[in-house]
């Protein structure tokens, strides 16, 4: 009987346990929680802010799920990696002998170094169900949040607090919000919108310093504050593999069977990084999709299957107030634009395929673009023509809607 | 397990199927009642191009019940899942985060005019009880016959 071990307790991990699973129904399967708890869905922590969801509806798989599929859940961390003894050391000492791994370590806030920060009464970062609980229980009516960071999770975090307390005020070293998916006019869009409920923006500009409970910002602003978000960024966890001697750059480097550079180890989710087909570049695409398909696939591998996720591209879905921007792909070509009141669409084309979008207010159908990128079909095949103005079928050969679409005629 | 079958070129474009599925779903007696004067959000909608006399092909797109549904997948409130080969959604989860809409290849889930989405769930759980776009269909573009 053979044991696989995943380093790492979220959505990642479980697709990754799925995957051993559908292969392989009596091996050993250990998931190391990290956060000591269940897989659940993380994006749905601003939503828990807002009064929409709970924790046990949050829960990623119902009870019973681990103990059915014969999955052991330790709470605990990893803290090294042995390629070559096939072990792994938690943080009480005690070993885990494997035949395959795979790391699903999720990434960190990232936190640049700030004078003072130290001394601020209240803050917190906004990432896990910890994060949520933290912040809820430090917000009052009356509370001036603060945060750092404009983009997805700083704005999402804006947005679940909006109406609950007594200002937010977002800051960002960038001249825009969601900087690293949105341009300035699509930014400007989608910043008004957060301005109309009451959100103020300071752009462009930085802390200096933290002088107890007020930030002192390069501008000259002054922010008296409650309650610090810090939602700059985030880094993947990746010091598991690097110590062991395995491939990283930004996150752990995988090819399309979800391997890393080390014999029997694997990685999947916010920690890995991997072709982006959009750009033929290497990404980290930290996103719950690419999560959940690529801890499919390395399990399924590592259970001696064959698998392979060779189609990831950066995408997101993010809206806020009932304004949405859907984005796909990279941002590089020859650029198709048009503007509404309130919406835009821009799609990218280069060496005739789609190669990104960016769609604002009108939305609908929005994976017909995201599939053309995906699945890098040629341009000159389809009716582009029709295809950039709303996404249809019809812009498809009836051949393609045959081969493609489940129960055509 | 029964799907919806397209027969595209029996499709008429009369957008019936669209009538029908907003009634099934609207849990009203009687059509008019349930309709008349009201915006509707059917889960099949059919592509006529709106009269752009470039083709005569039109045809009605529902959610395919993909095999390996990239949307519930991709769903980051738990609103979508597999249900006996039927990909179904919980509207009491869903939060509006439209990821499923950037990821279905076939544009086969809309918005519900109120921050969530639909999607066709074969009417399994509503008063037509099996597909009413299916049963309203008068030229049999639309059939429900079993897939492997």
């Amino acid at each position: 009987m053979k044991t696989y071990v995943i380093i790492g307790g979220g959505v990642a991990a479980v697709g990754c346990a799925e995957g051993i699973r559908s292969v392989d129904t009596s091996s050993r399967v250990i998931i190391i929680a990290g956060e000591r708890r269940p897989a659940y869905y993380r994006p749905m922590i601003s939503y828990y802010l807002e009064g929409k969801t709970d924790f046990e509806k949050m829960e990623y798989r119902p009870a019973g799920f681990y103990e059915e599929n014969k999955i052991e859940l330790i709470c605990d961390a990893a803290v090294s990696l042995d390629s070559a003894s096939h072990t792994v050391t938690l943080s009480g000492g005690d070993t885990i002998r494997y035949d395959a791994v795979c790391v699903a370590t999720g990434s960190r806030p990232f936190v640049p170094p700030m004078e003072g920060l130290d001394g601020v009464t209240c803050k917190t970062g906004f990432l896990t169900e910890e994060d949520a609980c933290a912040l809820e229980k430090a917000v009052t009516c009356d509370s001036r949040v603060f945060i750092v960071g404009a983009g997805l999770i700083g704005l999402k975090c804006a947005e679940g607090l909006c109406g609950r307390v007594g200002s937010i005020t977002v800051c960002d070293l960038a001249p825009r919000v969601l900087s690293s998916i949105l341009d300035d006019t699509a930014a400007g869009i989608m910043q008004k919108k957060l301005e109309e409920h009451g959100i103020r923006f300071l752009l462009g500009d930085t802390v200096s310093r933290f002088d107890r409970d007020t930030a002192h910002m390069k501008s000259g602003v002054d922010i008296g504050f409650d309650v610090l978000v810090l939602a700059v960024g985030v880094r993947a966890n990746v010091s598991l593999v690097a110590d062991a001697g395995g491939l990283v750059g930004r996150g752990i480097v995988v090819d399309e069977r979800m391997r890393t550079t080390l014999d029997s180890v694997f990685a999947a989710g916010d920690c890995a990084e991997a072709a982006d087909i959009s750009s033929g570049s290497r990404r980290v695409m930290a996103i719950m999709p690419n999560a959940v398909l690529g801890g499919r696939c390395a399990g399924i591998n590592m259970a001696g299957g064959s698998a392979s996720f060779d189609n990831a591209v950066p995408m997101n879905a993010i809206g806020f107030f009932g304004l949405h921007a859907l984005t796909a792909g990279s941002y590089d070509g020859e650029m198709y634009e048009e503007r509404g009141d309130g919406t835009l669409r821009r799609l990218y084309v280069k060496d005739g395929m789609l190669s990104g979008f960016m769609l604002i207010g009108s939305v609908e159908r929005a994976g017909i673009y995201t599939s053309l990128i995906r699945n890098q079909i040629p341009l000159e095949t389809v009716d582009f023509e029709e295809l950039r103005r709303l996404p249809s079928m019809r812009g498809f050969s009836p051949e393609y809607r045959r081969e493609h679409m489940e129960g055509w005629k | 397990m029964k799907h919806v079958v397209v027969h595209e070129e029996w499709c008429l474009g009369c957008h019936l199927c669209e009538y029908n599925c907003a009634y099934a779903n609207s849990g009203i007696k009687g059509m008019a009642k349930a309709l008349k004067g009201k915006r509707v959000f059917p889960r099949i909608r059919v592509e006529d191009g709106n009269g752009d006399g470039k083709n005569n092909i039109t045809f009605a797109v529902s959610c395919r019940h993909c095999h390996d549904p990239i949307c519930a997948k991709s769903c980051i409130s738990g609103a979508l899942t597999v249900r006996d080969g039927a990909v179904t959604i919980d509207r009491s989860r869903c939060v509006g985060c439209y990821t499923c809409i950037l990821v279905c290849p076939y544009g086969a889930i809309y918005t519900d005019g109120e921050g969530a989405v639909i999607k066709c769930e074969l009417c399994l759980s509503n008063q037509a009880g099996s597909p009413a776009c299916v049963a309203g269909c008068p030229n049999r573009a639309l059939t429900l016959e079993e897939t492997d």
